[in-house]
Parts: C-alpha cells; sequence; structure tokens
C-alpha cells in the first residue's frame, strides 16, 4: 500500500537531490536543471496531498492541481528566461561557469 | 469719560515715551546726531511730566491687559502697579533722569556715538520705568533684564576702550548671577501661590508662609536678584568697573536708579520678606557688611569716580539694611535723597571731568574751588549731604536709619555708626584732595566752568539734595519715617561722628601732595578681583573641563560617532555576505528557510 508518506519521502529525496545539485554543481545550466528538479518535487507532494484529501463526496482536492499547473507554466516561463540569459552571458563571457561570474558589473 | 480715559493712559506714555523715542532714533535718525539727542530729551521730559501728573491724582488707573493665559496655572497679565510706591519712584526716575539727560547734552555734546548713546539711555529709561509700574513678577523681571542689558550698552558705550568692554561684560555676567537666583526666588513664589501677581500673592500668602523654610529661601532667593543689581556683598565688584561709561550714566544708572531698583523690589516685596525672620537677618547684615566695606574700600581709591562709586555701595548698603531692619519707609526715604545727592556728585563730578580734558585721578586736580565755583558749590552741596550733615538731606535719612538701628539692632547700629565715621572721612579727603590745595597738574591749572546745559542741572539737583530731607518737603512724596519714642543718641552720635571723620581727614589731607597712607589690602579692594580669579578658575574652570569631557567624549563621541562607526561597522560585517557568487546565496537562502521553518514548527 502506497501512501502518503511514500509520496512525500520521494518528494523529499527528490528536493534533496535539487538543491545539493544547486548548491554543488558549478555548471550554470545544471543549476537550472537542478531548480526544475527541485520544483517538480513540489509538484509532487502537492499532487499527492490533493489525491489523498478526499472530500466527504469522494472527490479529491483540486486546488492543489491547478496550483501545480500554475507551477509548471511558471517554471516553463522561468526556463526560457533563465537560458537566454545564460545564452546571453556564454555570448558576453564564453563562459557558463557560476565561480566566474561573481560581479554584477564588468 | 474721555477724561477717564485719558487717565489711564498716563501710565502708558510714561513707559511708552522713552521706548518711542528709542525706537526712533535707532531706526530713522541715526545719522542726525543732535536731533537724535533732542528727541530723547523731549520724551523724558514728556515721562517727567506725565508721571507728576500721575504723582498728584490717587484715581488713577490703567486697564490690565491679558498677555499669558493657561488657564488655572500660570497667568502674566501686562498691568500697572500704582500705588504711593510706585509713584513717587516713577517721579525720582524720570525726575532725575530728565536732568541727566538735559546734562548729557552738554557732556556728551562732541561725541562721535551721540545717537547710539541717546538712544540707549532711552531705552533705559524705558526699562526702568517698566520695573516700576510692573504689577507682577515676570513683566519686572523681563524690564529687570532689559535693564541689565542696555546698562551693558552704556556701560560700554566707549567699547574701543578695552577697559570698557571688559567693565561691560563684567557687569552683565555678575548682575547674571543674582539674576539667577531671582529667577528662582520668582518660580518658588509661584509654585507655592500659584500666581505672579503682587496682589494676588498678598492675597495668598497663607500660602507660603505655612511652610517657613520654604519661605525663607523663596525671599533670600529673589534678594538675590537685589544683591546682584543694586551691587551687595558680594557681587558688589561691577560697580566700581562700570563707571568706564560715560559720567552721566554712572549718575544716572549706577547712582540713582537702576542700583535703586534692587531697594524697590525689596521694598515691593517686603511682605514676602517681612514674614521670615532669617530672611531679614540676612540682609540686615548683607547690607551693613556693605555699607562697611564700600565705605573702607573708598578710603584709599584715586579716582574721583571710583571713590563714589564705592560711596555708592554703601549707601545701598544702608538701604538694604533699613529693608532688613524690617523698615520700608526708612529705605525709601533714603533711596529718595540719595538719588538726589549722588547724581548731583557725579555730575559735579562729571563737570569736573570734562573741563580737566577727561583726567580722573583726584591727586592730579587740586585747587579747584576757585575755578570752578558752581561746580564746587553744587560737589559741596551733594557732599554735605552724603555725609549727613544737617540740614542737608542725607542727615535726615541716614539718620531714620541709624535711629532705626539703634532701636532694633545694636551690633548694626554700631556698624553703621562707623561706617558714618569713615564716610565722612573719604568724602572730607575727595573734596579736600580735588577742589582745595594748590593744582596738581597742567589741566589743573587750566580748567574752566562747563557750560550753562551742565550747570543748571546741577543746580536744581543740588537744591534737592539741600531740601529733600526736609520734613516740609518729604512728606509731599513719601512716608517720613517716625519711631515711636525717638531717643536723641542716635543723630547726637551721627553728628559726632561726622565731626570726627570729616575733621580727622580735613587735618590729614590738607596741603598734602600724594597718599598719605598706603593701605595695601583697601588699595586691592580686599582681593575680591583675585578671590573670584581664583574662584573661577577653580571651579568654573573644572565644571567647563567636565562639559568639554563629557561633550567630546560622550556626546560627540559616543552618541553621534558612536551612531556612525556601528552602522559602518555593521555594514562590513553585512559585507562580507555579498561575495557575489550564486550558490553561497542559495546557500544562504537554503539556510534561511531552515531557520524559518524550524522556528514556526518547533517554537
Amino acid at each position: 500500500m502506497v501512501t502518503l508518506g511514500h509520496y512525500l519521502i520521494v518528494s523529499g529525496i527528490l528536493f534533496t537531490i535539487g538543491f545539493a545539485g544547486v548548491m554543488v554543481r558549478r555548471n550554470i545550466i545544471n543549476i537550472l536543471m537542478a531548480l526544475e528538479l527541485m520544483l517538480n518535487a513540489a509538484n509532487l507532494s502537492l499532487v499527492a496531498f490533493s489525491r489523498f484529501h478526499v472530500d466527504s463526496g469522494g472527490l479529491p482536492n483540486f486546488n492543489a492541481q491547478v496550483f501545480v499547473f500554475f507551477i509548471i507554466t511558471v517554471a516553463a516561463a522561468e526556463v526560457a528566461v533563465g537560458l537566454a540569459i545564460v545564452v546571453a552571458l556564454f555570448r558576453l563571457r564564453q563562459t557558463t561557469n557560476v565561480e566566474d561570474i561573481t560581479a554584477l558589473k564588468f | 469719560m474721555i477724561r477717564q480715559t485719558t487717565n489711564s493712559l498716563l501710565p502708558w506714555l510714561v513707559l511708552l515715551l522713552p521706548f518711542g523715542s528709542a525706537t526712533v532714533i535707532t531706526l530713522f535718525t541715526r545719522r542726525w546726531k543732535t536731533f537724535s539727542s533732542f528727541i530723547s530729551v523731549a520724551a523724558v521730559l514728556g515721562s517727567f511730566i506725565c508721571s507728576c501728573l500721575i504723582f498728584t491724582r490717587t484715581d488713577i488707573s490703567a486697564p490690565e491687559y491679558t498677555w499669558i493665559d493657561i488657564r488655572g496655572l500660570f497667568n502674566v497679565p501686562i498691568g500697572f502697579i500704582l500705588d504711593d510706591l510706585s509713584r513717587l519712584m516713577l517721579l525720582v526716575v524720570s525726575g532725575v533722569g530728565s536732568l541727566i539727560h538735559i546734562y548729557s547734552l552738554g557732556y556728551m555734546r562732541e561725541d562721535a556715538g551721540k545717537s547710539r548713546y541717546f538712544a540707549a539711555l532711552s531705552l533705559f529709561m524705558f526699562a526702568m520705568l517698566g520695573i516700576v509700574l510692573a504689577n507682577n513678577f515676570v513683566m519686572m523681571f523681563i524690564f529687570w533684564e532689559l535693564v541689565g542689558f542696555t546698562s551693558y550698552v552704556l556701560i560700554g558705550h566707549w567699547f574701543e576702550r578695552d577697559s570698557a568692554a571688559e567693565a561691560a561684560k563684567k557687569a552683565f555676567l555678575t548682575t547674571r548671577v543674582g539674576d539667577f537666583g531671582f529667577m528662582i526666588g520668582i518660580l518658588m513664589v509661584w509654585m507655592a501661590s500659584g500666581s505672579l501677581v503682587f496682589d494676588d500673592i498678598v492675597a495668598h500668602l497663607s500660602k507660603i508662609t505655612s511652610n517657613p523654610g520654604y519661605l525663607t529661601v523663596a525671599a533670600v532667593l529673589i534678594f538675590c536678584g537685589a544683591v546682584g543689581k543694586s551691587a551687595q556683598f558680594p557681587l558688589h565688584v561691577w560697580l566700581p568697573d562700570a563707571m568706564e561709561g560715560p559720567t552721566p550714566v554712572s549718575a544716572l544708572i549706577h547712582a540713582a536708579t537702576m542700583v535703586a531698583a534692587g531697594v524697590y523690589l525689596l521694598v515691593r516685596v517686603a511682605f514676602l520678606i517681612q514674614a521670615s525672620q532669617t530672611a531679614l537677618f540676612v540682609i540686615a547684615w548683607i547690607g551693613t557688611i556693605t555699607a562697611l566695606l564700600g565705605a573702607l574700600i573708598a578710603m584709599q581709591q584715586s579716582d574721583i569716580k571710583r571713590i563714589l562709586a564705592y560711596s555708592t555701595i554703601s549707601q545701598l548698603g544702608y538701604m538694604v539694611m533699613a529693608v532688613g531692619l524690617a523698615s520700608n519707609e526708612a529705605a525709601m526715604f533714603h533711596l529718595f535723597t540719595h538719588a538726589f545727592f549722588k547724581a548731583l556728585l557725579f555730575l559735579a563730578a562729571g563737570s569736573v571731568i570734562i573741563s580737566l580734558h577727561h583726567e580722573q585721578n583726584i591727586w592730579k586736580m587740586g585747587g579747584l574751588a576757585s575755578k570752578l565755583k558752581i561746580t564746587f558749590g553744587t560737589f559741596a552741596v551733594g557732599a554735605l549731604a552724603l555725609i549727613g550733615c544737617p540740614p542737608f538731606s542725607g542727615f535726615f535719612s541716614k539718620d531714620a536709619i541709624l535711629a532705626l538701628a539703634y532701636q532694633r539692632n545694636l551690633p548694626i547700629f554700631s556698624v553703621g555708626l562707623t561706617t558714618a565715621v569713615l564716610t565722612a572721612f573719604y568724602v572730607t579727603r575727595q573734596v579736600v584732595i580735588v577742589f582745595f590745595g594748590k593744582p596738581r597738574s597742567d589741566v589743573a591749572r587750566g580748567g574752566k566752568e562747563s557750560p550753562p546745559v551742565m550747570i543748571i542741572p546741577l543746580l536744581v539737583l543740588a537744591f534737592f539734595a539741600l531740601t529733600a530731607g526736609l520734613q516740609v518737603v518729604a512728606q509731599n512724596f513719601l512716608i517720613v519715617p517716625h519711631e515711636k519714642e525717638a531717643s536723641v543718641i542716635p543723630p547726637v552720635l551721627a553728628i559726632l561722628a561726622l565731626i570726627v571723620g570729616a575733621s580727622l581727614s580735613f587735618l590729614l589731607y590738607r596741603n598734602r601732595e600724594s597718599e598719605r597712607f598706603h593701605v595695601e589690602v583697601l588699595r586691592r579692594l580686599f582681593y575680591f578681583d583675585e578671590f573670584y580669579a581664583w574662584l573661577i578658575d577653580h571651579t568654573q574652570e573644572l565644571l567647563a573641563r567636565i562639559a568639554a569631557f563629557v561633550d567630546r567624549w560622550i556626546v560627540d563621541g559616543g552618541a553621534v560617532s558612536g551612531a556612525g562607526a556601528g552602522t559602518f561597522g555593521f555594514g562590513s560585517l553585512l559585507r562580507l555576505f555579498q561575495v557575489g557568487n550564486l550558490q553561497a546565496y542559495a546557500f544562504l537562502f537554503g539556510l534561511g528557510v531552515v531557520a524559518l521553518i524550524y522556528f514556526t514548527i518547533f517554537h
């Protein structure tokens, strides 16, 4: 029997992996990907909550699912903007290493 | 009805005419010196005429205006008090003031700052009349300070001379010491009685007298104001230095009126003072000490005006002594006669000074009696009044005080009598050295009589100095004090003192070319100036150092620089986090989230 706890554990593991990725990777694209992983960990837990939060009529709570759609949309937009910045940055500095990009102005 | 309104305008006219004159001169007519001086003289004469009208009528009352009104707490009206006391003072102040204004026309005729001089003189008249008319403590205190300010301006009239500027500063600061006590005294009276108007305080007197200790402190503090202004021991040091001012100023402010304001104040608040035996005791003895001290120092001075200044201090001591012996009548009587004969002495001295081209050293004079006949005659009248020779005015008023002392306090009487001997001694010395013998310098050989504009006020004042003490004259102006069982001993002793002092001095100083005795302690004024310099060095200097330390290290160093340095340091600390590394930010952000979760869930 798969319970809410299992989902949340998976979600937590995913989030931790994502957070670790953001912390340790040097390539900015990898960091963006790890960021996506963290977002999706959150999405997973939201969907799990929705699934297990059933009202008297047997229907799940759709609020959380709507929330997840929003997150997916925003994440897509965010990736578009983020990658565009990365491309512009690469053109300027010929690097995607975050440790080389520490100043606001060059 | 119209008559009523005109009458109620009179006090305002008395007060505002000199003020108007000061304003007009300062704002418009500074360039036309002679015109300015005539405006000032006209204003004071106007004041004098109004004062005479007020004096002759007892039914005049001026409407009272509210100035500050904090309901039930603090009420300051602008109102006039018009009792016998203030009407007499009005007459004395504006009368002597008028004569001195006229005399100034002659004395200051070639002065470059004539307009400034007359403007200040008018302002002084305004302030002095304000003190006399004020019906509450606040008004009186404001005019009191204004008088101090105009005195400062007039002492420093010849400010290009360092000594004059210093003297002006000294006078102002020394009287401020007393005024501070005066202010605290006023506040104490207000706290206890809830009112500042003299009549209301009298009505609520029991509120203050119920606490004798409090009353004594308040009365003595108010007396401090008089100590400063009337140059009583230990704040007498400014008055001799104030002689740096023009001689008419010395006559008006530092002999006849302003210094008498202290005595007037004491008489005005006599209802407070007489409720406390301790306060009376303090006042009587301060007056006695001052009288003796002034007379002692005057014996060894060689400046014609300084001798008179110390004699003023001594005579003011007599008046304060009379207040301390709980007799307002005697104090006011002496104030009244003293105003005439001391103004006369100063103006006559001024006449001598001007005819000798500003020579003030008595040892460079001599033999002037034959050259300055009228000046000599009037000076002699003033001197005889001062030493209390019958039938001159000073005899009666001084005798009234001595008789009072004889009845109420024998130690004070004996000191007063000693002072009378000394007075006769130094005044005779002055007269003998200045007017008799042979001229001792070239200027003294060439001296000639002053112009009529200076002589006429001298004659008028001489007339009053001669007659103001006579019963028939004086009773028109004030209550002449009468002791019930009048003893013949005090007047006899006083005349004896006069004869001893005067003849001794005459024998010792006749035909002398230079000082006969050298008493260093008197010559150096009992080392008061040195003592104050030392005191200030050790107290004020220390206080200033402490204040500077607090300012530099606690206010500047701690509060001001501390706030700056603290912000700066905190900023440097925060700057350590701004490394620019994305992952460091992410890590800190993560830590923050963890901390938030920790606090929301586990606390």
